[in-house]
């Protein structure tokens, strides 16, 4: 049993040993569950791939005269001004203005939110057009200028849905191609993509959130951010193995950090043909090895972890909540599947390799002593399930 | 016999003569387009492979010089940026020859053989980071 602080004062002393989720399975298989639960104090997990609900809070700083901004672009992409004078939200899946959508099917959907994102990260200029009613209080009512995040007071990213702690397999069993936030997927269950980084993901390490809270310091995009709440449609009531992993989707996190502190290399513009646009993250969090069971938790191995597959033709869009067949992250990773006597192509929309390189980086910050845990200051919910919309006619 | 990936230059007075015609009529060349865009009004390209004996291929490629075709034997019509890819594998069950594949099951990094790549330009459409670029 350690705590918080005996695992901190260690990292602080620049003794602490840390591995990522990937090392720790076969180190536990050599020095046995109880041996390595003494001696390892931080495993680190990772994810890098497309989390839609992501965006930033910016604040422009006031202009002479002042203005109320009221509607604001960044390079021809809107950021919701309906908050205080000079803030904004830019959405990673704001579309640009005038960009033709899904009208010319299928829609390109070359820029966006999520490619303005990166652009600010990466220091590069963007345009700001502004537009405002008029107030005696803040008389401009339009003004275009180029900026970067350098001159911004604030830019922080506030993320209220990522970390999936498990993802739905996408297939297509009609005739024709569908085109999803999961990529192309050709008719008749030619290919799939799953989107997890399995035994990497962070989620997956904590089948409970024994460790994983709100308050909890995550590495985002290379910024020093946290857990603020538990994410929307965090649902941790499913169908779990053996182990306690969900094979549905399950819980979510609300992550924030200071976009400043980011590089771009994970902070990464998303174009999905016939579908749109979003933004693909690293996230890396650390997970302090308290006891035993949390240690256990963490050896989670692709062969353990299974997803199911969903036919985005029908069973998705219509929640139909058929399932055509449950598949390992181990036999994903093959390349290769067989369903219903079909061989099926794989494809993912989660970077393994990126994940890998992000738990490095994580583990080496902890290391060094430059990245402390933090226990979260209130659980996640781990009974909770998502409802649907009800579309209620006029009574 | 060798197998050469070759890009021709058409300007744009040559592209009424049947040169594939007589690649593979007069010099025996067995040939395999990847793409081709050949109209009257502007400069056109093909890039090809084509197969044969190495003085039939020498003999083939002075003929079509000879027509003030631009012949490129190194250049690669697909490129593949790996700053920009973040080796997700989006790409991998689009292309048909694997020219994207996962080279090291560990690392799970992705790579790209330009000599596999048949210029389907399927990875172009699919990936989410404009990782591939074609030079036409």
């Amino acid at each position: 049993m350690k705590t918080y602080e005996q695992i901190n004062a260690k990292i602080e002393s620049g003794k602490a040993v840390v591995l990522n989720a990937e090392e720790i399975i076969d180190y536990v298989d050599r020095k046995g569950l109880q041996a390595a639960a003494e001696e390892v104090d931080v495993v680190t997990t990772a994810t890098f791939g497309a989390m839609c609900s992501s965006g930033c809070f910016l604040n422009f700083g006031h202009s002479t005269p002042r203005m109320r901004i009221s509607q604001a672009w960044l390079d021809d992409v809107e950021a919701y001004s309906g908050i205080a004078a000079v803030d904004a939200y830019l959405g990673a899946t704001q579309l640009r203005r005038n960009d033709p959508a899904n009208l010319y099917y299928p829609g390109e959907f070359r820029f966006g939110g999520g490619h303005v994102i990166e652009k600010l990260v990466a220091g590069e200029p963007v345009e700001l057009h502004a537009l405002s009613y008029g107030t005696d209080d803040y008389p401009q009512r339009e003004l275009r200028t180029r900026l970067t995040i350098k001159d911004l007071n604030q830019a922080v990213m506030t993320n209220p849905r990522n970390c999936y702690q498990n993802y739905n397999v996408a297939i297509n069993r009609s005739d024709r191609p569908v085109y999803t936030y999961l990529g192309l997927l050709k008719p008749n269950m030619q290919n799939l993509t799953y989107s997890s980084a399995g035994q990497l993901s962070p989620l997956l390490n904590d089948p409970f959130y024994r460790t994983i809270g709100i308050g909890t310091s995550v590495w985002l995009a290379g910024a020093r951010g946290l857990v603020y709440a538990e994410g929307t449609q965090h649902a941790p009531t499913c169908q779990r193995g053996p182990n306690g992993v969900p094979m549905e989707s399950a819980g979510t996190l609300g992550l924030t950090g200071n976009m400043k502190e980011m590089k771009a290399r994970y902070v990464r513009g998303v174009s999905l043909m016939g579908y749109g646009v979003s933004l693909a993250l690293g996230v890396g969090i650390p997970i302090p090895i308290l006891d035993a069971e949390v240690l256990r938790a963490t050896t989670v191995r692709d062969r353990e972890i299974m997803a199911q597959v969903i036919d985005y033709s029908d069973a998705y869009p219509n929640r139909t909540g058929k399932i055509v067949c449950s598949l390992s992250y181990e036999e994903l990773r093959r390349g290769e599947v067989t369903i219903e006597g079909r061989k099926v192509e794989v494809g993912s929309m989660s970077s393994y390799a990126m994940a890998l390189e992000i738990a490095g980086l994580l583990a080496d910050e902890v290391r060094r002593g430059s990245f402390l845990l933090s226990p979260p200051s209130r659980p996640l919910p781990r009974e909770q399930s998502m409802k649907p919309l009800k579309v209620r006619r006029k009574a | 016999m060798v197998t050469r990936k070759l890009m021709l230059y058409f300007p744009k007075s040559e592209t009424e003569k049947p040169i594939v015609y007589h690649l593979v009529k007069d010099y025996d060349l067995l040939v395999n387009i990847f793409r081709a865009k050949v109209t009257p009004e502007e400069y056109g390209y093909l890039v090809l492979d084509v197969t044969g004996t190495e003085e039939n291929l020498r003999r083939g490629l002075e003929f079509v010089r000879g027509f003030n075709v631009r012949v490129n034997e190194a250049a690669v019509g697909v490129s593949w940026n790996a700053d920009k890819c973040t080796h997700c594998g989006n790409c991998l069950p689009h292309c048909p020859t694997h020219a994207l594949a996962i080279a090291d099951p560990k690392t799970r990094r992705v790579a790209f053989d330009p000599k596999a790549c048949v210029e389907c330009l399927s990875c172009l459409k699919n990936c989410p980071f404009g990782a591939c670029a074609s030079l036409f």
